[in-house]
């Protein structure tokens, strides 16, 4: 995962709130067993619509409970393979916002007022050592939990950081782990 | 200090702060391969292959295809296929198509008792929650957190808050688990659990069947709950005891202690009347466009709401009950149990599906289909002119070949009516398996608490 510091540039804005992950990527291309190319099918079947309107910035901004539905990675990877690398929006489902995290796609929550303004705008600055977005003259602050920051601001790799405490997760299958059948005895 | 349920398995799985073990790892072929390719690039072996199951659902086939070669759509085919492989290279225990235990992921799971009380537990699909109606920490993951689990069988995870749903009366005639969480997330909203595990309690609760409890903790993820959870009781024991994987006998003393204490905190809570809930039905394009089928369409409050109906090609002011159906869809994992197929057998036994509508049930796992099958069920379906199919995720999201044509309009006993959910320019109206085959019958909506059970 690359790591992220700052993200300048044009906004792309989406006017919608609940955008499901169906609409971002429908189900017809999560077939696919690759983790990469998803961009081209991002709101595959909104991109038909009249007067759809949405390009390849470096911020997409949008509004409430963004990501909600489905857990498909593939909605994440489909948004950043099509270009964006800061999604900013008044809220965002669980599990949607985990995943950007997981994958270098910075989810940005601002109030709702902001996000309106923002949406005004045709550029913006995410700084996430500061954790402020600038626009207009104006700096907004965001919050980002503080473990999710210092991986994400690192580009670290999280399944290789716990690995390295494997010692602490076997102590805990010796002293605490339940008993009882498991799967392989099924 | 009195504790949650949620306090409770949280505290028994930190392996350290922000680290929590995983007792079972459900898998599946759709959020997997990546994460296995993953492995296999960085080097690194699967952990606990006895606390991993997999089965094959999202793509399978519904016609009776039993191999993984049979599967006509070529991606369908190479993803099933990439899972089987997967397994065998990692040791991970499959029941793939043709297995008589294969099944919707969130049906198997409990159905062989894998899925067991205070367990905490993870699959690469959001309605995990599902397993949290026998009291277990249960929520979904994507494919870089299946990696995660799959290498090192824990999760970086932050406590989530805690909020509890109290059901105060009990249940009117008619009116099921389904309508209770529909009628949950009309109130709370869409994104009123984001952040949250949610615990379902009160009389109503405990009354329900644990099928029935399976469909409210199901659904958590359509009010933006990660996971959903129901304190165990004799009725979670009495339905796990017996089962392949369940512990024999159950420990009943041990998990009876899996519950919120007495005067311990929530985050929030919230309180609702379940004696005042009707049988519901969407009218929109979310689960929390939601009506009583006494009521009518509404009219739209916001942008969204104005976009819905007109997606659904609904005026507002049209009663429910004068909705016409093209489809009806009986399966997925909220409604696919034998309990649901036996409810909705009782309302279709000796009708027939109406001229307009095209009706299928899909069982949600070959052992719910076998069971259905020997108490003649599959045979009730048939003489009404339901098409009885083989067990998967099927018409819920139409990743196999069961999809809707654009502009049919479908009662569903599944969890999502997002736009094109069940087919491109599809439809969806969400409603419990009575519901759904009453609609099937008549052709419309109707309101099942005045429905006649044939003798």
């Amino acid at each position: 995962m690359n790591a992220i510091t700052v993200i300048a540039g044009n906004i792309s804005v989406l006017r919608r709130s609940d955008v499901d992950t169906d609409q971002i990527i429908p189900k017809q291309f999560l077939k696919r067993v690759e983790r990469t190319g998803f961009g081209q099918y991002l709101f595959y079947d909104w991109a038909k619509e009249p007067g759809w309107d949405l390009d390849p910035n470096p911020i997409l901004v949008t509004g409430r409970n963004f990501g909600c539905g489905s857990s498909r990675e593939h909605a994440p990877w489909a948004l950043e393979d099509f270009g964006f690398k800061a999604i900013v929006s008044p809220s965002f489902a669980d599990i949607f916002y985990s995943n950007c995290t997981k994958i270098g796609l910075l989810p940005v929550i601002l109030p709702e007022e902001e996000v309106e303004a923002l949406m005004g705008e045709t550029s913006a600055r995410v700084d996430l050592e500061e954790q402020v977005v600038s626009f207009g003259g104006r700096e907004v602050r965001f919050e980002t939990d503080p473990e999710i920051r210092r991986r994400l601001l690192a580009g670290l790799d999280d399944v290789g950081i716990t690995m390295q405490r494997g010692e602490e997760i076997t102590a805990y299958e010796r002293e605490r782990e339940r008993s009882g059948p498991v799967t392989t005895a099924l | 200090m009195p504790k949650t349920l949620l306090d409770k398995i949280w505290e028994a799985h930190e392996v350290a702060p922000g680290l929590l073990y995983i007792d079972l790892h459900l898998v599946h072929e759709v959020t997997s391969p990546q994460a296995f390719d993953a492995l296999r690039l960085a080097g690194r072996t699967l952990r606990r292959p006895d606390r991993t199951l997999a089965t094959a659902d999202h793509n399978v086939p519904t016609d009776g295809s039993n191999r993984a070669a049979q599967i006509r759509d070529q991606l369908s085919r190479v993803q099933v296929e990439t899972l089987e492989r997967n397994c065998r290279e990692f040791g991970v225990p499959l029941y793939s198509i043709g297995s008589e235990r294969q099944g919707i992921v969130h049906v198997i799971g409990p159905e062989l008792g894998v899925t067991q009380p205070g367990m905490t537990i993870v699959c690469g699909d959001s309605h995990t929650a599902t397993h949290g109606a026998l009291g277990a920490l249960a929520f979904g993951i994507g494919t870089s957190e299946v990696e995660h689990v799959l290498a090192t069988q824990t999760l970086q995870q932050q406590k989530p808050k805690a909020m509890r749903i109290s059901y105060g009366g009990e249940l009117g005639f008619g009116v099921t688990a389904k309508d209770l969480i529909l009628g949950t997330i009309g109130r709370i909203g869409v994104e009123g659990g984001v952040g949250y595990a949610i615990e379902y309690a009160g009389p109503a609760i405990e009354s329900l069947s644990m099928e029935g409890r399976m469909t409210v903790c199901n659904m958590t993820i359509e009010g933006g709950g990660r996971a959903g959870m129901i304190a165990p009781d004799e009725t979670t024991f009495r339905w796990l005891d017996g089962r392949p994987a369940a512990p024999a006998p159950v420990p009943r003393e041990g998990w009876t202690e899996l519950r919120t204490d007495e005067g311990a905190s929530f985050d929030s809570e919230v309180e609702i009347d379940a004696s005042a809930l009707s049988p519901q039905v969407t009218w929109g394009t979310t689960p929390g466009m939601v009506a009583p089928v006494s009521g009518a369409v509404p009219e739209p409050a916001s942008e969204g709401e104005e976009r819905a109906l007109v997606y659904m090609d609904l005026e507002p002011g049209t009663p429910i009950e004068g909705i016409e159906l093209d489809r009806v869809f009986i399966g997925s994992c909220t409604n696919s149990r034998i309990g649901d197929l036996r409810a909705a057998a009782r309302v279709v036994e000796g009708r027939r599906v109406s001229e307009r509508v095209s009706a299928m049930v899909v069982p949600g796992s070959q052992q719910v289909k076998a069971q259905a099958e020997a108490e003649g069920l599959d045979e009730v379906f048939r003489r009404a002119g339901f098409d009885w199919r083989s067990a998967g995720c099927s018409m819920c999201l139409g990743m196999n070949p069961d999809t809707l044509e654009p502009g049919e309009r479908c009662a569903s006993t599944s969890n999502r009516n997002f736009e094109g959910r069940q087919g491109r320019g599809g439809r969806s109206h969400l409603v419990s398996p009575e519901m759904a085959a009453a609609a099937a019958v008549a052709g419309r909506f109707v309101d099942i608490r005045e429905w006649e059970v044939a003798a």
